[in-house]
């Protein structure tokens, strides 16, 4: 099965985002396929490459940029939702006269339109978080 | 012949306090470009979101229950006001704005958006859907 994700919460308020790491993995062993990770409000916070938890606490925006480069993930940050809350990659930051960015490895920056194509393109759309 | 699948947007949180409502309508107005067949629902504290008279100046944040008045202008059509919810807060349909829409294949007629259904119709509404978000 096709399955697309939306994650709608930061790495650390909320159990959501781990969840869907776990979700994907088991997802992923079972032999379904994932066409996006779409993050959303607060979801956008796992995509800060800034992010320093304490060594005996899991990294989860680590977490995240592993399990996109060992599956090949397509995971897009919502654009709206990012500059909101300081999630930007080297090109916006730029467009915005900001001295700094901070978009993870394996992350990319898109608009809402890829979360209504993944719910058209996908078998199921699951929401984790919110 | 493109897709076209039953999207369902599910407002649970009331308008202000959580950024829920306000990124849920964001995804509505995007997603209507889309053509697909939307409809949105409101249960819980979402029918907060529908009330007329909202005025968040003590808050200083924008007020933005004017744009589901637009949604009609949207082809978003079908507003789905599950009245538990609504009975529940000690709310009426008169408590929410005047949604609607114009009917392009009858001249444009002005028709309610808004369709008061049970906790029960609404559960059979959402198992009709291809695609449900919920914010």
């Amino acid at each position: 099965m096709k399955f697309s994700i939306q994650v709608s919460e930061g790495p650390y308020n909320h159990e959501a985002s781990v969840t869907a790491i776990n979700f994907i993995k088991a997802a992923v062993e079972a032999g379904h396929v994932i066409f996006r990770v779409f993050f959303y409000h607060d979801g956008v916070n796992n995509a800060t490459r800034l992010a320093v938890p304490p060594q005996d606490d899991r990294n989860v925006v680590a977490q995240w940029s592993e399990l996109a480069k060992e599956n090949n993930l397509d995971m897009v940050v919502c654009i709206a939702a990012a500059q909101r809350r300081g999630i930007m990659d080297a090109d916006e930051a730029k467009r915005q006269g900001l001295d700094a960015d901070n978009l993870a490895e394996g992350f990319r920056i898109s608009g809402l339109g890829q979360l209504i194509e993944a719910g058209i393109e996908s078998d199921r759309l699951l929401v984790f978080g919110a | 012949m493109p897709t076209i699948k039953k999207f369902m947007y599910i407002n649970r949180k009331a308008p202000y306090g959580t950024v829920y409502a306000l990124e849920s309508l964001e995804v509505v107005l995007i997603g209507a470009a889309f053509d697909q067949d939307v409809s949105l629902a409101f249960i819980g504290d979402g029918v907060y979101q529908l009330t007329k008279g909202q005025n968040t100046d003590g808050i200083g944040q924008k007020n933005f229950s004017p744009t589901y008045a637009a949604l009609g202008d949207y082809e978003v059509t079908k507003i789905y006001v599950e009245k538990e919810s609504l009975e529940e807060r000690g709310l009426t349909l008169d408590d929410l704005q005047h949604l609607v829409w114009e009917d392009e294949d009858e001249d444009y007629a002005e028709k309610d958006s808004i369709r008061l259904v049970s906790r029960a119709e609404l559960a059979d509404i959402l198992d009709e859907q291809d695609v449900v978000l919920s914010f």
